[in-house]
């Protein structure tokens, strides 16, 4: 269904507003980068504009502050119907390295629901366009989850009390 | 006057040529010294858990289901790409690769989650004597990270799951 969406979006472009919680202003300029010539993202039809009544996609930075909740929260009621909400860099993806400290309240997904995640701190201005791309279904995502397991090795248990101690050893 | 400027920042920009680079299309080569996603390598892992207790974003979580299996599960959402995992890692099973493209719609993606078999001591079954209280802080050996909230514990709360969260987001909206 958001493939769908997205692809009715992408037909016409995407106006993103940039929208900073409290972050270090690191994702700040790496998405900026973005816009600058050496990587146009215009040529996408990505263009920034200045509020949010007129954006499509909501760039998160910084994680969900106590302070800049609330106004997070009306700056995501204000966008018209169909949005997207991009969560950049490790601060919006997960809280960041003080996501447990007095002030923060965690990542952005707490409070917006986040449809698409890009982490890394900050995140290369690549990253952010390949995040883009994979949104309007230009490129498949890369990443899967791993899981790996370590083969068991059955150990022989030696104990001065095992009344069967000579024998296991000699087995082995 | 006016034109004479025009036409020499007509020259200065035809003379800069195309500079957009054809990222999507073509893949960019990062820098030499890039350190991108970690990569675990569960063939090489001893289980010390040096990683985990380095971590200053906290987001490598252990858990001990039992005396010989330990859960090693890395979320990777709020990774700094700092390195130190790699860095303190004795066996060097960690390796910090030099991917950057981890976007997706789905958090989970990224996590990597390690089952880990440790050997059982030969002579008392457990290899962990008692702990001093400075010991403890250090907060090595035996641990149970809550996996399922994604969350260290911290053993001097000795807190184990159960305990609720305190809301912070419907204190905040309200």
């Amino acid at each position: 269904m958001l493939k769908n969406l997205c692809k009715k979006m992408s037909a016409k472009s995407l106006w993103v507003y940039h929208a900073n919680s409290g972050g270090c202003n690191g994702c700040d300029i790496e998405v900026l980068n973005a816009l600058t010539p050496y990587y146009d993202v215009e040529r996408f039809g990505i263009k920034l504009v200045g509020s949010p009544r007129h954006a499509d996609v909501m760039l998160c930075q910084g994680p969900a502050m106590r302070s800049t909740a609330k106004a997070l929260k009306r700056a995501y009621e204000a966008m018209p119907a169909p949005k997207l909400v991009f969560a950049i860099g490790s601060c919006a993806c997960g809280g960041g390295l003080w996501h447990d400290s007095y002030s923060v309240i965690g990542p952005v997904e707490k409070i917006l629901p986040v449809s698409y995640y890009i982490p890394g701190c900050p995140p290369r201005p690549e990253a952010i366009i390949y995040g883009v791309a994979v949104a309007l279904g230009l490129v498949e995502k890369k990443t899967a989850p791993v899981d790996f397991k370590q083969p068991e090795y059955r150990i022989p248990i030696y104990h001065p009390d095992d009344p069967h101690r000579d024998e296991k050893s000699e087995k082995s | 006057m006016s034109v004479m400027s025009k036409i020499k920042e007509t020259i200065i920009c035809l003379k800069a040529g195309r500079v957009t680079l054809p990222y999507p299309a073509h893949p960019k080569p990062v820098p030499q010294a890039f350190r991108g996603r970690p990569i675990f390598d569960a063939t090489k892992c001893i289980g010390c858990g040096g990683c985990a207790s380095n971590c200053p974003a906290r987001e490598i979580l252990l858990l001990d289901i039992c005396q010989e299996i330990r859960i090693l599960k890395y979320l990777g959402r709020r990774c700094a790409y700092c390195g130190r995992c790699a860095d303190v890692c004795p066996e060097k099973a960690i390796t910090m690769s030099k991917e950057f493209e981890n976007a997706t719609d789905n958090i989970g993606d990224i996590g990597q989650t390690l089952e880990l078999f440790m050997s059982t001591c030969q002579r008392c079954g457990r290899c962990f004597k008692e702990m001093s209280p400075l010991e403890q802080l250090k907060m090595k050996g035996y641990r149970f990270d809550d996996l399922q909230n994604e969350r260290w514990i911290f053993r001097s709360q000795s807190y184990l799951g159960d305990a609720p969260f305190t809301d912070d987001i419907k204190i905040e909206m309200e």
